[in-house]
């Protein structure tokens, strides 16, 4: 197991240095004239470089990399051009207001999405299973702007009984906190659930019609036993992949979510650094989605490996 | 007599497709006395596993009892409430399975699941099911019972697993075991493991078995009764003895035509099949099920069904005319393979040469320096454990798996290692048929168009006169010729593997290897392939390569054999010659595995419960000297020689040929029981 995780953490290290230095290439090394890009087409040719003397970008792009990671690892993301302030804190701050809406999202919905599928499954073309399919289907098809408009129309003006800002006042208390999350949460489960939810019912299907739950049944093993301890175990393999796919752009693909509940997230964040040329602020959000994606499928892997043995040993056993 | 254990009563069963009920079993009446083992045999799709699953009272989703009574120990099963069932299930009944790699959870420690019997039905804490799970597995004769406990399933061989789930069954010390199968998916040496378990333990404990299997010499050596199963019915049931000494029902007594006997060669006598297939359980008419295809039947047969007769003290049959049953041999067509071209070993130029051809993947060595000739026209069989590398030496002379080293030469010519560098000829000349033709031919095809693009690659012929040799070759594997618009997914599965072999047969090839090509398939089906086999030979003077772990088919077969351990061949020689003594050490082993007809239990002077040593780590000196009971010294170090023993037979050991006659003679002569159960006289 310590292996497993060994080798994953030396992948996860070796994807960021990969990804550091595309998103380095991108954004440093593609555009070619950085001042030019800043100063538009129109500036003079002096002032572009002047601009790209004071950005150091006239030097050889090796030296630049180097000094650009070296300030990354310790802190020093540059400076945005549009907000004038030092990259780091506020990518800190947006990617975690960004975390927090994933993870109350995923708390909901995992645990939401995984129940209804295994009860979906043990029912096979049952009502709760029809009913379900078909709604969560034709709501997830619906993209999240409509159904985060319709919640805000219904709970929010008409019911009027939740807030329709996502971002509390300062200084709000953990309940006010969570009552401004449950629209952008809501809207959340509704776009991922039916993914998420057939995911379970047909890998619970699946395990449900294996030889080993037919042995665990004629063991005489009470149903709950045979779900919960042979079948869930074999079932969940392939919804954890798709979890750990997903943090990563939940953490950094919502600015439909973000922008209607005017949530500022790093979403919108990176969203606004890319419409406005910001390459520092642009190249800080990359940075941090990236970190938080190669996070959450190291994560995912290693629950896999919990659940797999057969994983875990890897290829040194047998 | 005391209440039976098991007792079923007039059970039909029956499966919801689409609007309409399909009897799958129907009326059978059986009764299991505590102690005893039955036996059920049939082919594939006579009931006889849905009739195990109904035991348990374990039906699939569309199937239900539609009549009769299911009763264990005097209560009725299909009226019990479920807690009632969970308490009867894993305890008082338990099962094994025909597939124990898929049975065995994979994410479950194997010693935890057989311990899960002792928490849930003796209400142990856990320490002590451990303890528990221990002692069984200990009892199944797992030598190392805390090592492997902690193991998961796919860390076991398949053996190994099997006794897994049988000590998992017998935990609770049920009064009833249900074993579906329970080798077949075995290699022949385990299963002659396994079932010498299932006899030592029928010994210890007291349970009655139900034993389901297709293999009557299997059920022979475990059972006192036995039934005889056919589109769903119960046809004959008796005593072992009764039942194998003189089958009263047609069918039973073309089933023990259609098994190659140890003996028997091709030239001896053609193996009789069974004409026709199962009738369409949907579609029956009133007379006897067996009917169209039974030797002698009579118009009363069209008309009357039959009942369960009389035909013996405890022998029951489903035949009016049971007492003209003819005896197993009779039926046969006397007249073997006559002209079979024996002469493979002659002077004629090699057709196919390997010369040290080894394989190796990583560390592990699959392949190791195999010297082989084939002549054209000749039927080598190749015989050895899985694992032993005998699919991958055929798929290096296909040229599927390039070798790592030594060449291989079709007609004197080397070829490349990769088919797709042999010439158009090369390819033509050697054509593969594999284990599961479901698997080869493309399930929405029709055969006109799988057979057609064969002929247009492999004979390079269009048109018109792709048409005709389409046909023709249908017609070689006895197809009917309306069959070219059907596609694979509506055929049985040895209409399927006619329609692989005539694929193969399409460019006139001169080397067909055959890997496995009837093990999938029913006794019945496979006689009747085996005989299309020895047709297109005799026409075609083609040459077979025929991979199978079943000795005595391969004995039928071919002229040649070569018996392969971890990579190498051990022991090479003519048919005739290759299972007489002396041979090699692990050929005797292999040879007392195979369960036979007729004879009682066959001592087994080697066992092989010593698992194999991996193809990675391959024992240095010879390889076989880490389960063989005769190892010496230089067993261990050197490699061991080739010893001539005359007539083209070789055996590589370190043995002198005259130890290893007298002692295996020796060996076959205790084997012999004054008074073997005989099956019928045979040709």
């Amino acid at each position: 197991m310590l292996r497993f995780v060994g080798r994953r953490v030396l992948l996860l290290a070796f994807t960021l240095a990969v990804a550091s230095v595309l998103i380095f290439a991108i954004t440093n090394v593609l555009p070619g004239d950085v001042a030019r890009i800043i100063l538009g087409p129109f500036a003079p040719q002096d002032a572009v470089t002047r601009l790209n003397a004071e950005l150091g970008a006239d030097r050889p792009v090796v030296v630049r990399y180097a000094e650009w990671l070296a300030g990354v690892a310790q802190g020093d993301w540059g400076r945005s051009y549009a907000f004038s302030t030092a990259v780091f804190p506020l990518v800190l701050e947006r990617l975690g207001r960004s975390l927090l809406l994933a993870g109350s999202g995923l708390a909901v919905l995992v645990p939401l999405a995984i129940a209804s599928g295994v009860a979906a499954a043990r029912r096979e073309g049952g009502l709760f299973d029809r009913v379900l399919s078909t709604v969560s289907l034709a709501v997830g098809a619906l993209p999240e702007f409509v159904t985060g408009v319709f919640l805000i129309l219904v709970f929010g003006i008409w019911l009027a009984v939740l807030p329709i800002q996502a971002l509390p006042p300062d200084g709000a208390g953990p309940l006010t906190v969570a009552a401004h999350l449950v629209l952008p949460v809501g809207c959340l489960v509704l776009l991922l659930f039916a993914y998420l939810f057939r995911m379970t019912r047909a890998s619970m299907i699946e395990a449900l019609a294996a030889d080993y739950t037919r042995t665990a049944t004629l063991k005489g093993l009470p149903p709950r036993t045979v779900v919960w301890r042979h079948v869930l175990r074999n079932a969940l393999l392939p919804t954890v992949t798709v979890i750990g796919a997903q943090i990563g752009w939940l953490v950094g693909g919502l600015v439909v979510v973000e922008t209607l509940f005017k949530y500022p997230g790093i979403g919108s964040l990176i969203h606004f650094a890319a419409t406005n040329k910001d390459i520092p602020l642009l190249v800080g959000c990359s940075l941090a989605i990236t970190f938080v994606f190669a996070l959450g499928n190291l994560a995912a892997d290693v629950l896999y490996a919990v659940l797999n043995p057969r994983v875990r040993h890897g290829r040194n056993a047998h | 007599m005391t209440a039976p254990l098991l007792e079923l009563d007039n059970v039909t069963i029956s499966y919801q497709r689409r609007r309409d009920l399909v009897d799958a079993v129907r009326n059978v009446s059986l009764v299991v006395q505590p102690g005893e083992a039955y036996g059920l045999v049939g082919e594939s799709g006579c009931g006889k596993s849905t009739l195990a699953m109904a035991v348990l009272r374990y039906l699939p989703r569309n199937g239900l009892l539609t009549s009769g009574h299911v009763l264990f120990e005097g209560r009725d099963l299909f009226t019990m409430t479920a807690p009632e069932l969970r308490r009867i299930r894993g305890d008082r009944i338990a099962m094994v399975y025909q597939n124990p790699g898929s049975a065995l959870n994979p994410t479950i420690r194997v010693g935890a699941q057989v311990a899960e019997v002792y928490r849930h039905h003796r209400g142990l804490a856990h320490r002590a099911a451990t303890e528990a799970a221990l002692d069984m597995l200990r009892k199944v004769r797992i030598s190392e019972p805390d090592r492997v406990a902690a193991l998961y399933p796919y860390q076991l061989s398949g053996g190994m697993q099997q006794r897994v789930v049988i000590a998992m069954a017998l935990a609770s010390d049920p009064a009833l075991l249900v074993l579906d199968e329970p080798t077949t998916a075995l290699d022949a040496t385990v299963q002659a493991d396994i079932l010498d378990l299932f006899q030592d333990l029928r010994g210890e404990l007291k349970a009655s078995i139900l034993f389901i299997s297709h293999n009557l010499a299997v059920v022979q050596q475990v059972c006192d009764r036995i039934g005889v199963m056919y589109a769903g019915e119960l046809i004959e049931q008796g005593t072992i003895r009764e039942v194998f000494q003189r089958p009263r029902h047609p069918y039973t007594a073309a089933l023990f035509d259609c098994i190659p006997d140890f003996g028997v060669r091709k030239k001896d006598r053609r193996l009789a099949g069974i004409a026709g297939g199962v009738p369409d359980l949907a579609d029956l008419g009133t007379g006897c099920l067996y009917e169209p295809r039974c030797l002698i039947s009579r118009t009363v047969c069209r008309v009357d069904h039959p009942e369960l007769m009389r035909a013996g003290t405890r022998h029951l049959s489903r035949c009016f005319f049971h007492m003209e049953t003819p005896l197993p041999g009779s039926a046969a067509p006397l007249a073997g393979v006559a002209q079979s071209p024996e002469n493979g070993r002659s002077d004629r130029l090699p057709l196919l040469s390997l010369n040290k051809v080894g394989r190796r993947f990583g560390k592990a060595h699959i392949l190791d320096e195999i010297d082989l000739e084939i002549a054209p026209g000749e039927t080598f069989g190749l015989v050895g454990e899985s694992g032993s590398g005998k699919s991958t030496l055929a798929k290096v002379i296909a040229g599927l798996v390039p070798p790592s080293t030594g060449t291989v030469a079709l007609n004197n010519e080397r070829v490349a290692g990769t088919a797709s560098r042999r010439t158009r000829r090369q390819r033509r000349d050697v054509q593969m048929v594999f284990q599961t033709p479901d698997a080869t031919l493309n399930p929405k095809k029709r055969l006109a168009s799988i057979l057609g693009r064969a002929v247009r690659v492999l004979a390079g012929l269009t048109g018109r006169r792709k048409r005709d040799r389409s046909s023709a070759l249908l017609a070689d594997v006895q197809l009917p010729p309306k069959m070219m618009t059907a596609t694979p997914d509506r055929l049985s599965g040895g209409q399927r593997q006619r329609v692989a072999i005539a694929r193969a047969f399409a460019g006139d090839p001169k080397l067909v290897i055959l890997d496995e090509p009837t093990s999938a398939l029913d006794v019945s089906v496979q006689a009747s392939i085996l005989n299309l086999l020895l047709d297109l030979q005799r026409e075609s003077e083609v040459a077979y390569l025929f991979i199978s772990h079943d000795l005595a088919v391969v004995r039928y077969l071919s002229d040649r054999i070569g018996v392969m351990y971890l990579g190498e061949i051990v022991e090479i020689g003519p048919a005739e010659r290759v299972f007489r003594p002396p041979f090699h050490p692990y050929t005797q082993s292999l040879i007392a595995a195979v369960p036979r007809l007729g004879t009682e239990k066959p001592a087994r002077p080697v066992s092989l419960d010593v698992a194999p040593s991996g193809p990675a780590d391959r024992p240095s000196g010879c390889p076989f000297h880490t389960r063989c009971p005769r190892a010496y010294d230089p067993c261990r170090t050197e490699a061991p020689p080739w010893r001539d023993a005359g007539e083209g037979y070789m055996i590589r050991c370190w043995i002198a040929l005259d130890a290893l006659e007298a002692s295996q003679t020796a060996a076959l002569r205790t084997r012999r029981k004054p008074d073997p159960v005989r099956v019928g006289p045979r040709p």
